[in-house]
């Protein structure tokens, strides 16, 4: 009955499928191919998910991030031919001083203005790397970037070792998401979200805690970017346009924005979904924009918000029987964070 | 000198494009407080919409410009209808997601029925003519006095009639308009209809000297934000002023700076102007 047990299961054998998925697939390189490249969109997306999903900032700068992870990461391999881990440790840092120091401007701004700004942002950082040639190759693209680096014996010379080095990165990020959501902070960023002016006025520094995040957030841009370098080998401009902020975005909506399992869910769907629907390639926001469109208007909380709140409707219905005491803790949490909801739709309205 | 006059009047071209545009905006904007990140697709629309009108149909110019307005001005109605009228309460943030959704629908399906080509687009007025010296053609003077007459006819409209009125009333308080009786679902409604006009009215006039084609939208409404910044989110007479400082700054940032990069001037004038001052420039208190 209780979740905390129902997740200690849940949790390792999702781990443990991941791990042997390769092997249940019989090494299929194009199965584990677009796996591999949907954990790493799933880096990117959880970025965008502690930025606009728990602090509620809406970044749509966040591919122009992710395209200064993957260009610094080529740049110093192939230019500067630089050893593969200290250009990925420096592609990280790049990203995040970056972040920091656009997060300082931009973060001032808010709302509306905060997501024009980063629009704008966005366009800047992707005609900077389509026009200037000489860093960047322009729209030629960078060519040959190398594979990850040996680390001791482990060589990352196939689909295989790249999926799990990958996998390695993504459970990294969920931990660390986890721990920031159920920590102090998680609650301090959705006490932002729900309301500036409140959380100011109980001695939050709104803005220290904001710029944190949006560091955060263009760190796992980063780090998912510098992973999409190594491990596709070629990039061009097209990955810092708009288009794939918004691709992120629909992975997050889809899934749940402001959840912590919602980009896993949302990303996988979307990606086999268009995997499914190659020929549709061009034609494919046909149907995933209605669709986002939708989602906002009656599952605001995509899938898993949506899940979880018929979960608690029927538990709801059965506690009425049984004792309320044996409520799980993230029952408890979920009114809250209902409540608080609410209580920011009455204000807006 | 000559250079500059020439240029001078193509920012007057420009900006005039850009203002029609920051103009559906703001109303928009003015009314609902939501940013309309669909706006560029309602532009897109209009050309395309114009284009077919005249090639397919065979009509004329000036019908399929009407043609055009209606039926964009339909798709804005029905925007506002079935997104964001049921999003008017939820979180702010989800009003720019569904417009982002809509803004993607729109043009994957433009490129569906009209192909991802690049469509120039007819025009009755081709012909050149001489004033002061200068070489112009006729499309882009008839940008400048359409654009013209078109915003006269919108603040004659504002001011001088009652549902103009309405708009102004509901843009200074959405409850204070309704409790004075104001219907004021009905003038959303109507104002996302006058917003969608204006971007078909503003494509309709620009395709000729541009192209036609499916992502012709995205830099021409990013510009329009910058307009809309610019000028003070919901301000009237600021979208215009806004469109043609803009205009007339990239026409000479294209000839004296460099013609690469004529397109970042704007982004790069709107990361200065919300460095400085975070809430845009006459950005009035509250809202």
């Amino acid at each position: 009955m209780s979740t905390i047990s129902n997740r200690k299961i849940v949790i390792p054998v999702l781990i443990l499928l991941a791990v042997f998925f390769p092997l249940m697939t019989q090494n299929n390189t194009y199965i584990i191919h677009v796996m591999t490249l949907s954990f790493i969109w799933m880096i990117g997306v959880y970025g965008l998910n502690l930025l606009a999903g728990y602090t509620g900032y809406l970044s749509l700068a966040h591919a122009g991030f992710f395209a200064i992870g993957a260009y610094s990461l080529g740049i110093l391999t192939v230019k500067a031919q630089m050893n593969f881990w200290l250009a990925f440790l420096l592609a990280l840092v790049i990203t995040s001083v970056i972040g920091l120091i656009v997060g300082i401007i931009a973060l001032r701004t808010k709302e509306h203005f905060f997501a024009i700004y980063t629009l704008c942002l966005g366009y800047i950082l992707y005609l900077v790397i389509d026009k200037w040639e000489s860093l960047t190759e322009g729209v030629r693209g960078l060519i040959g970037i190398p594979a990850p680096a040996n680390i001791g014996p482990i060589k990352f010379d196939n689909e295989l070792s790249n999926y799990y080095l990958v996998l390695v990165f993504l459970l990294l990020v969920v931990l660390v998401m986890y721990r920031i959501i159920h920590s102090l902070s998680g609650r301090t960023y959705i006490a932002i979200r729900n309301s500036e002016d409140l959380a100011q006025t109980i001695g939050i520094s709104t803005m220290k805690n904001k710029l944190t995040v949006f560091v955060l957030s263009t760190f796992f841009a980063g780090l998912s970017g510098a992973l999409y370098a190594s491990f596709v080998r070629f990039i061009g401009p097209d990955i810092g346009a708009i288009q794939i902020t918004f691709d992120l975005l629909t992975y997050l909506l889809v899934g749940g924005i402001g959840t912590l399992t919602g980009p896993i869910v949302g990303t996988l769907l979307i990606v086999w979904l268009s995997q499914f629907l190659q020929d549709l390639q061009d034609q494919r926001m046909l149907i995933f924009g209605p669709i986002l469109t939708l989602l906002v208007i009656f599952y605001p909380r995509g899938i898993v918000g949506g899940v979880s709140s018929l979960f608690q409707m029927i538990r709801s219905k059965g506690s009425q029987k049984s004792t309320t005491v044996s409520k799980g803790r993230t029952a408890k949490e979920m009114v809250i964070e209902k409540n608080t909801i609410s209580d920011k739709q009455v204000k807006e309205g | 000198m000559e250079i500059l006059i020439q240029q001078l009047f193509n920012g007057l071209t420009i900006g005039s494009v850009y203002a029609l545009v920051a103009l559906g905006l703001t109303l928009v904007y003015g009314i609902l407080h939501i940013p309309n990140f669909a706006h560029g697709a309602l532009y897109m629309m209009g050309g395309y919409v114009t284009l077919t009108m005249m090639t397919k149909f065979g009509l004329h110019y000036w019908i399929a410009i009407f043609v055009s307005i209606i039926v964009v001005g339909l798709i804005g109605v029905l925007m506002e209808r079935l997104v964001f009228h049921p999003l008017r309460e939820a979180p702010p943030i989800h009003d720019k997601i569904a417009a982002i959704g809509i803004l993607l629908f729109l043009e994957a399906f433009a490129q569906k029925i009209w192909g991802a080509d690049y469509q120039s687009m007819p025009t009755p007025y081709e012909s050149v003519v001489q004033i002061f010296g200068l070489t112009i053609t006729m499309q882009r003077l008839l940008i400048v006095i359409a654009a013209i007459v078109v915003m006269i006819l919108l603040y004659l409209f504002l001011k001088k009639t009652y549902t103009g009125a309405t708009i102004i009333a509901m843009s200074q308080n959405r409850e204070g308009a309704n409790l004075v009786g104001v219907n004021t679902n009905k003038v959303a409604m109507l104002t996302f209809m006058i917003s969608g006009g204006l971007a078909a009215i503003a494509s309709s006039l620009s395709a000729p000297i541009n192209l036609v084609f499916p992502g012709m939208g995205q830099l021409v409404i990013l510009k329009a934000f910058v307009i809309i910044i610019l000028g003070g989110m919901g301000s009237i007479p600021g979208a215009i002023v806004g469109g043609y400082i803009l205009g007339f700054s990239e026409s000479l940032g294209a000839t004296y700076i460099s013609n690469d990069y004529k397109d970042i001037i704007a982004f790069v004038l709107l990361v200065i102007i919300l460095t400085v001052k975070p809430t845009g420039l006459f950005s009035k208190g509250g809202h």
